[in-house]
């Protein structure tokens, strides 16, 4: 089941899982029955990992990150961050979603520092961070402006630094950058690359684009549906830090092929069941 | 050039104010023309002229009106919002509370006000009795809607952040509501300015709608229009209040940012 790295390095075998999740399973209970939305998932996440999961629309990847985040239980099985079970969003821990959700009335700043607020923390402390973080992003001089005068990826730009002021040692995003345009979106690969290793965070990305996944993360969890399930984790043993040309090399392709081929069988095994 | 003056803001007002003068002089110029009795229709000049005779006179009714009104709409702010947040965090208040206030919205509550004279007599209360109910059903049920209508991902996001329930409420629900208040609002404003009017035609000593009713007593028709025609300027300056207050406080406001653009653009 497992794909065997190509060149095993150590270090990339996890020792102490950040994240276990064991045997979960998710039901929505609707009027029109039950919808199995995941079934029997097993993962654990390192201390330090970046790992996407990809899949269809439907398959449930967000639901298991919602899971994983605390927003939503599990019907069955289990989910711990730092050996504590989950049942409500964990501490240390940001969420950047698919929409931005910044708050229309506040400004960029206080979008920013939002996060703060709620914890009743003094904000002047955290304004300099605030700015900071604004700046590593490319939107410092936006600060004082409000949502609705910037674009979409601005906007979405704005949601990673609220996401981020608290400094959080696990990062959950679920298709961050899904609304954008591609122009953008790469460039938002190439900030999330360089934030992941000027820090130690620990990343699960949830993405549809296999070459995303396959240029940001250590490792790809690849998810079929009907109900949710991992099909495949396949480790990316390429150089860090990495830029945008390393999408040209044979190595790559290497790997988008073999997720492409992951995907074609998934298609095969639909056809045949329907 | 022209057309975009025309589309501004002070272009507007000017294109009203231009109308409205000329169906003055139409007015005016059909009543001598036609020698239309004034107990019917009396000309323009007259009506202003019996304004400007006793403006205090006129003020004073006025004042009463707007003083009901107010008040009216002020409680029935304070008590449909209140009750608009019990109605969302609530099931119980939803199940009793909603339920009579949404059935008995059926009735036309216009014809419980001679009800109020009797219980509140004829001084101002039941006035602002009558203008508070009229105006609480749209300001509630809009609230309701506003407070419920808040993305299911917004709460999540407060939630990954570990807001508490009452910064939700006070931090997400309720700026995502205003718009929807507002729009309460406006139909608030205008119910509890006509709910005060009915109070006055039944019982009052006091008010432009107990001039409109003890003059047409008398078939003196002309203080009858310019009680009127200050009941119309008082209800744009009522309705244009909320305008203004809404622009104050929602400037993120899609309506309002849709307007913007086309202005601009």
């Amino acid at each position: 089941m497992h794909d065997m790295p190509l060149d095993p390095t150590p270090g990339t075998t996890p020792s102490s899982p950040l994240i276990t999740v064991e045997g979960v399973n998710k039901v929505y209970c609707s009027a029109r029955g039950d919808v199995a939305a995941l079934h029997g998932i097993d993962l654990s996440i390192a201390d330090g990992e970046f790992v996407s999961i990809l899949g269809p629309s439907g398959c449930g990847k967000s639901t298991l990150l919602k899971c994983i985040g605390g927003l939503e239980p599990v019907t069955q099985g289990h989910i711990r961050i730092s050996g504590q079970e989950v049942l409500e969003p964990p501490d240390d821990c940001g969420f950047v979603f698919q929409r931005d959700l910044l708050l229309d009335w506040r400004s960029v700043l206080d979008n920013v520092l939002l996060p703060v607020e709620l914890l009743h923390q003094d904000r002047a402390q955290w304004k300099d961070r605030a700015l900071q973080l604004l700046d590593t992003l490319d939107i410092a001089a936006g600060a004082d402006r409000y949502p609705w005068e910037l674009s979409g990826g601005q906007r979405q730009r704005v949601a990673i630094c609220r996401s981020l002021l608290l400094d959080p040692h696990l990062l959950l995003m679920d298709e961050p950058f899904g609304a954008l345009d591609a122009i953008t979106r790469d460039e938002l690969n190439m900030e999330l690359e360089r934030i992941w290793e000027a820090t130690t965070k620990t990343v699960v990305l949830i993405t549809h684009s296999i070459a995303e996944a396959i240029f940001l993360s250590d490792r790809v969890v690849v998810m079929g549906k009907g109900p949710g399930r991992i099909v495949e984790i396949a480790d990316i043993n390429l150089p860090r830090p990495r830029s945008l040309e390393i999408r040209e090399t044979p190595a790559f392709a290497a790997y988008q092929r073999q997720l492409r081929s992951i995907f074609e069988a998934l298609g095969i095994m639909r056809r045949a069941t329907a | 050039m022209t057309s975009s003056f025309w589309d501004s803001g002070a272009g507007r007002g000017l294109n009203t104010i231009i109308l409205f003068g000329l169906l003055l002089i139409v007015w005016e110029v059909c009543v001598r023309a036609f020698d239309i009795k004034p107990f019917l229709l009396p000309a323009p000049s007259v009506v202003f002229a019996d304004i400007i005779k006793r403006p205090t006179w006129y003020l004073y009714h006025a004042y009463y009106t707007l003083l009901e009104t107010f008040f009216g709409f002020a409680l029935a702010v304070c008590i449909g919002v209140v009750m608009a947040v019990g109605v969302v965090y609530s099931r119980i208040i939803e199940r009793t509370l909603y339920t009579i206030l949404i059935t008995l919205n059926a009735v036309p509550k216009i014809a419980v006000a001679p009800l109020f004279i009797i219980w509140l007599g004829t001084d101002l209360s039941p006035k602002i009795a009558i203008a508070m109910l009229v105006a609480l059903f749209p300001i509630v049920i809009d609230t309701v809607l506003g407070l419920r209508s808040v993305d299911p991902e917004m709460l999540d996001m407060a939630r990954s952040l570990k807001a508490s329930r009452l910064q939700i409420l006070w931090k997400i629900r309720a700026p995502c509501a205003l718009p929807s208040l507002f729009a309460g609002l406006k139909v608030g404003i205008s119910l509890a300015f006509i709910g005060a009017i009915v109070g006055e035609f039944i019982a009052a000593q006091n008010g432009l709608g107990f001039i409109v009713v003890s003059a047409q007593a008398t078939f003196d028709t002309t203080p009858m229009f310019a009680a009127i025609l200050l009941l119309a300027l008082l209800g744009l300056f009522l309705f244009y209040l909320i305008e203004f207050l809404e622009s104050v406080l929602l400037p993120w406001h899609v309506s309002r940012r849709r307007l913007m653009e086309t202005t601009h653009g």
